[in-house]
């Protein structure tokens, strides 16, 4: 994805966001801690980036903080899923 | 082949893109809710093993030691953590998510440095300047908040002596920074300067925000996760991580916007620690020595409750604090053996963070039909004969409707005084967060009933089942 302009990113980025707000708007008030740690789940996205920082091949001051972002990013991905599931079992109708 | 490997990682992100909106409308009720954090999983997951094709990963070794340890933390902490600590789990998590944008921006930087800027109008630089600016204020900020909620930091508001300007001479400070950046970007020290003053600027920004106000804060940390992950997306040039990043950002903005509008306060005022001022000075305005305050003793209780056909019960803080939800649940078996209704309503901010009572009452195998928010269920509290609450305070506190003196009037309030009676399970007589008297308390339909949330609702239980037998 090399060259895309930036114009088009925040193309995107507004898009997606409006996506956002009309998909969020509909989550009742009853499922918002799990709407929150599911969403902060995805957040944890910059896995991407982060494996992509950590594979560059040579160990130097870049690699080593790709190492830590993908810790970082897999506990934020890994915690929040797990934890949203574990949230979302618990919720039953009588 | 490498062309094609090419277009499934992009096609690949693509369907990860689509899984992770697909799971958050999943989110819009309770019965698909689990499949829809699944679906969005399942994204993760493909986005995660189709990236280790790409052809700039060369070596496996960090990328697979990251990994195992990542998870294992990971799960650890998701299936240890109790349910009265979700706030600062979350807390915890969101501060992961943004560091991990920062050190990506700065991996980018340095890597890119040793191979050359791109010609690209500032667009990478640019990108990396804000991804370090927001990953790193959401690091710190969030452990912060971590930190308050666990009780580690203190839950009051830190502010330090001209507080406000700092921080505008502190942000202004880091886009000057970035903007130097951008011009020279072989001189280093300006981007590392951008990250230093930026993790600064998260801890400056949490400390003044006091404990009932953490739901905003949690909220609004959670929107900048999202928002530094799309950044980590503008440096990468990547629109799965854009899009996935701005459907989080707007998640934490709506709930923010929601938490500020049930505590009828601007964003401002919550971030600047306005309350608290207010409640310096507003404690004093009550005149608590010529009220009379009735209370009620466990037998006393349960004969009222054993006498009543509708019950609303109120949760608030102190029953996470007390870990209450278990004998709650039990309260209300044992009500509705007895062929009582029993209901319960939430306020938005009751508790430490969007939706924290629902996920207490939920472990406890409260149905959650059960639960009501504020506008669906304010205009039955006159058909209510008893209203229980428990550990709450500002929420129910009818100044907020009729004394426009009050610090909070204004406030959207459960309205538990129009009830016949109102029960409040309270430790003491002291104020809630807001600093002020509660007047519900004096009310002449009003019962205090002194105790521990557990300790006393389990004592109630107790009495209720040996009325019963």
């Amino acid at each position: 994805m090399e060259g895309t302009s930036l114009l088009m990113l925040i193309y995107v980025f507004v898009l997606a966001a409006f996506v956002g707000v009309e998909l969020i708007n509909k989550v009742p008030p009853t499922l918002h801690t799990p709407l929150m740690s599911g969403s902060n789940a995805i957040s944890g996205i910059t896995i991407i980036g982060s494996l992509i920082a950590a594979g560059i091949g040579e160990t130097n001051a870049s690699s080593i903080m790709g190492f830590v972002a993908v810790v970082f990013a897999m506990i934020n991905v890994v915690g929040g899923y797990l934890v949203t599931d574990r949230m979302l079992r618990m919720f039953k109708k009588k | 082949m490498e062309n094609f490997k090419e277009i499934l990682i992009n096609i690949t992100y693509l369907v990860a893109s689509f899984l992770f909106i697909f799971g958050i409308k999943r989110m819009s009720s309770p019965a698909t809710a689990k499949n829809g954090n699944l679906i969005s999983g399942i994204g993760m997951l493909l986005a995660i093993v189709v990236t280790l094709m790409d052809r700039h990963i060369i070596s496996y070794e960090l990328i697979i030691a990251g990994l195992v340890i990542g998870s294992a933390i990971g799960a650890v902490l998701a299936y240890k953590v109790q349910m009265t600590a979700m706030p600062q789990m979350v807390g915890l998590l969101n501060g992961f998510g943004g560091g991990a944008s920062a050190l990506v921006g700065m991996a980018e930087y340095y890597h890119t440095s040793l191979l050359g800027f791109p010609d690209d109008g500032g667009k990478f630089l640019v990108s990396v300047g804000l991804s370090l600016l927001i990953g790193a204020v959401t690091f710190t900020g969030s452990l912060i908040a971590f930190g308050k909620l666990q009780g580690i930091v203190t839950g009051k508001v830190v502010k330090i002596p001209g507080q406000n300007v700092v921080v505008i001479l502190l942000i202004l400070a880091i886009f000057t920074l970035i903007g130097l950046g951008i011009s020279q970007p072989d001189n280093m020290l300006f981007f590392e300067l951008v990250v230093g003053l930026s993790l600064l600027l998260g801890v400056l920004l949490v400390m003044p925000i006091g404990g009932a106000d953490m739901p905003v804060a949690i909220s609004l940390l959670n929107s900048y996760s999202g928002i530094a992950g799309s950044a980590t997306g503008f440096v990468i040039d990547n629109n799965m991580l854009i899009i996935a990043g701005a459907l989080v950002g707007a998640s934490g903005i709506i709930l923010t916007n929601i938490m500020c509008k049930a505590m009828n306060r601007s964003i401002m005022n919550v971030l600047l620690g306005g309350w608290a001022n207010v409640a310096d000075t507003g404690a004093g305005d009550a005149s608590a020595v010529d009220k009379v305050v009735k209370s009620v003793d466990t037998e006393e209780a349960a004969m009222l409750f054993s006498g009543a056909s509708k019950v609303m019960i109120v949760p608030g803080y102190g029953m996470a604090v007390s870990q209450a939800q278990h004998a709650v649940k039990e309260l209300m078996n044992v009500l509705e053996k007895n062929g009582t209704d029993v209901r319960f309503a939430i306020h938005p901010v009751a508790g430490r963070m969007p939706g924290h009572m629902n996920i207490l009452l939920a472990e406890s195998n409260v149905p959650y039909d059960k639960l009501f928010p504020l506008d669906e269920i304010n205009d039955d509290f006159k058909n209510v004969d008893i209203s229980l609450v428990i550990g709450a305070n500002d929420v129910v506190n009818p100044a907020a409707r009729n004394n426009p003196q009050s610090t909070i009037y204004g406030m959207p309030i459960l309205n538990v005084d129009y009830s016949k009676t109102v029960i409040v399970v309270k430790r003491s007589m002291n104020a809630g967060y807001a600093g002020i008297e509660n007047d519900l308390f004096y009310m002449d339909n009003t019962l205090m009933y002194f105790g521990d949330a557990k300790d006393a609702i389990s004592k109630l239980v107790n009495e209720l089942k040996a009325m019963n037998s």
